[in-house]
């Protein structure tokens, strides 16, 4: 299914933290959303799933315009994985990716036996069958995330939204709750912080800075040294990579600061640890407020 | 040393850590029909227990004349009234507001998010408490008669509900932590003033009956009670029982829910709506029953498991059944004097409750 971003703009407390946002992609294509810390991947994603309503713009499914639609009916086309991976409650496996069929149930939400079928097959499908009688509170940080892509494919969904899936996972774990998004076959966007995992397995890339989109287009044609300077306020060095041929980066602490203020954001990513979450949570300094970043300590 | 790719793609299922174990559930149709069966036990042992002396074929006898509005001989009209007009009503207002509150504990802990919630986190039962003590103690609202002390206790809960409301609202809806903040602080804040209305009123007795309210009673049930309560405690579980999947919903967190097509928002306020005309309606008819409201809900997840669509069907009958035998137990432990039954839930409820989460290892949603 196809997915058009237009125009797109989202105020979260009346500020404005998306602007203009236009983004395509089409059926069956992995996009990759990119950029430091608060620069509104989260914030944009969010709308994309209707957590929060646009402030101007459109997101459309094939044409069809996602937040005119009932909720229900727009989540059995587009399903999500946010960062929030906690449940309040002690539910076992198979009943977290049950909520899955949610939008498709009536009234009562009783599972009906296709529905059972369904959640089986979609659990089997994430090599996670064997969990299914497990409390998720229990399972590890990669099997927690393998269970809920389960649930999102359980939506039986055309468009999969995913928030850092491979946040907090370990090199081998990000690298298989990636290859099971791509095999999904669905229209994929997944904000991503690993630029070199989203080098290796986006088909386009967009990247965004202060809620703008600044650069996008092909991997290989996005990251570059340049981009990654400004944007992200490091020193790239790209090579190839000796298999698949898709652009890695490597990385260094720029050689000195740039005093102009646009080159220089407020919150330059390295102030946050790596695997932190994501600064988009509460409303970020705003892109033009760039004095105050109390949250944020300037690195240098 | 070379790595193939595809080790790199390879699942890893097995991992250095120890996998938990497969979680066990009750079997639901079995249970239900068993707790079904325990209720209406209990209530006729309720009716059957009691400081007057009637013997269980006259209980027996007693209910079915005034089930099937049968005749009876005059010399039995004593035992009669005991059982029809006090225990009969009295035990079925147990068994309502005992349901009432492990529904709307389920439902508030969903709405706050939050495992240690209680019916009465909102300031609900503070709040009503302040109207039955201006009821109890200076016989304000005397011109409602025999309703002043409900309708007062009543109209106090909703208005303590509409101030935490207004004032945990943000621009983005109510938010868990808020709630149950603003909640905490105006129990904090009825509850002083329920303490200086105590002590200002000079009243021993007066002030012995504020008490017992406070701790919770079903002293004053009567056939006038059952109704409403009832009515507004079926609506509620029949509400809730529809919203289970929503509810499910809600517990993984705002976002996830909006991705499964819940609107976190709306359903908090379905939920707040429902919470606070149950918690009025019950609190007003028997005082702050604590403990049930907490207990319940996690007693039935280490039984049934999470699933607000298995929770929902059983707390309210366990909460029923629970509410039923502490008030008899309140009423015979000391006979004849009352005990209050709010103490009597957590009495009896604290090592079974202690019992099952040790055997368990129910984790409260906390991850170990």
């Amino acid at each position: 299914m196809r997915v058009d971003i237009d125009g797109l703009a989202v105020e979260v407390a009346g500020r404005r933290l998306i602007h203009e946002v236009t983004l395509r992609a089409a059926e069956g294509q992995l996009i990759g959303l990119i950029g430091p810390n608060g620069s509104g991947k989260s914030t944009l994603l969010r709308c994309v799933y209707r957590a929060l309503r646009p402030a101007g713009g459109t997101v459309r499914l094939d044409g069809a315009d996602l937040h005119a639609m009932d909720a229900r009916e727009g989540a059995r086309l587009l399903a999500a994985l946010p960062q929030e991976g906690q449940a309040t409650f002690d539910f076992t496996v198979a009943e977290i990716v049950a909520m899955g069929r949610l939008p498709h149930q009536r009234g009562s939400g009783r599972a009906s036996a296709a529905d059972e079928e369904i959640c089986a097959r979609a659990l089997a499908r994430v090599g996670a069958g064997h969990l299914a009688h497990r409390g998720f509170p229990g399972l590890s940080g990669g099997e927690k995330q393998r269970v809920l892509i389960a649930r999102a494919l359980a939506q039986q969904p055309r468009v999969l939204v995913l928030d850092e899936p491979t946040n907090h996972l370990d090199i081998a774990q990000q690298l298989e709750v990636l290859a099971l998004v791509r095999d999904s076959r669905l229209t994929v966007l997944a904000a991503l912080h690993d630029l070199n995992l989203a080098a290796q397995h986006c088909d386009a890339l967009y990247v965004l800075d202060g809620g703008r989109i600044v650069a996008s287009g092909a991997p290989h044609e996005v990251l570059t040294a340049e981009l990654l300077a400004e944007v992200f306020g490091v020193r790239a060095h790209r090579v190839r990579h000796p298999e698949t041929g898709a652009v890695q980066l490597l990385f260094d602490r720029l050689p000195q600061r740039t005093d102009t203020p646009e080159a220089a954001p407020p919150d330059t990513p390295e102030a946050a640890p790596p695997g932190a979450p994501d600064g988009d949570g509460p409303p970020p300094p705003g892109p033009d407020g760039a004095a105050d970043s109390p949250s944020l300590p300037s690195p240098r | 040393m070379e790595p193939t790719p595809s080790q790199a793609t390879a699942p890893r299922t097995a991992r250095p850590y120890e996998a938990p174990a497969p979680v066990r559930r009750l079997p639901l149709p079995p249970l239900v029909a068993a707790l079904t069966v325990a209720l209406l036990g209990s209530v006729v042992c309720g009716v059957g227990l009691g400081s007057a002396g009637v013997s269980w074929s006259q209980v027996v006898h007693y209910l079915t004349a005034g089930v099937t509005g049968g005749t009876l001989p005059a010399e039995d009209s004593a035992g009669y009234t005991v059982v029809w007009e006090l225990r009969f009503p009295r035990a079925l207002l147990a068994a309502v507001v005992g349901a009432g509150l492990s529904a709307i504990g389920v439902a508030v802990q969903a709405l706050v998010r939050n495992a240690l919630a209680d019916p009465f986190v909102l300031g609900i039962s503070s709040g009503a408490a302040v109207g039955a003590n201006a009821v109890l103690l200076f016989g304000a609202a005397g011109a409602l008669g025999v309703w002043a002390l409900s309708t007062s206790a009543f109209v106090c809960a909703l208005l303590a509900m509409a101030l935490v409301y207004a004032a945990a609202r943000t621009a983005h809806g109510l938010t868990p932590l808020r709630l149950v903040l603003t909640g905490t602080a105006m129990y904090y804040g009825f509850s002083a003033v329920t303490t200086l209305m105590v002590f200002s009123a000079d009243r021993g007795e007066a002030a012995r009956s504020a008490v017992m309210w406070l701790l919770g009673s079903l002293s004053g049930a009567g056939w006038p009670s059952v109704p409403l309560a009832a009515a507004a405690v079926a609506a509620a579980v029949l509400y809730l029982r529809l919203a289970a999947g929503r509810l499910n919903a809600l517990a993984m967190g705002d976002e996830t829910a909006a991705a499964l097509g819940v609107d976190a928002g709306r359903l908090r306020r379905e939920l707040f709506l429902v919470v606070a005309a149950v918690a009025g309606a019950v609190v007003a008819v028997s005082g702050a029953i604590g403990f049930v409201g907490l207990l319940v809900p996690h007693v039935t997840r280490m039984l049934v498991g999470a699933d607000h669509r298995r929770v929902i069907a059983v707390a309210p009958l366990l909460g029923a059944v629970l509410l039923v035998w502490a008030d008899v137990l309140s009423r015979v432990l000391i006979a004849p004097v009352e005990l209050p039954v709010g103490a009597i839930t957590a009495v009896l409820g604290v090592p079974g409750f202690v019992l099952l989460m040790r055997r368990n290892g129910y984790s409260f949603g906390g991850g170990v």
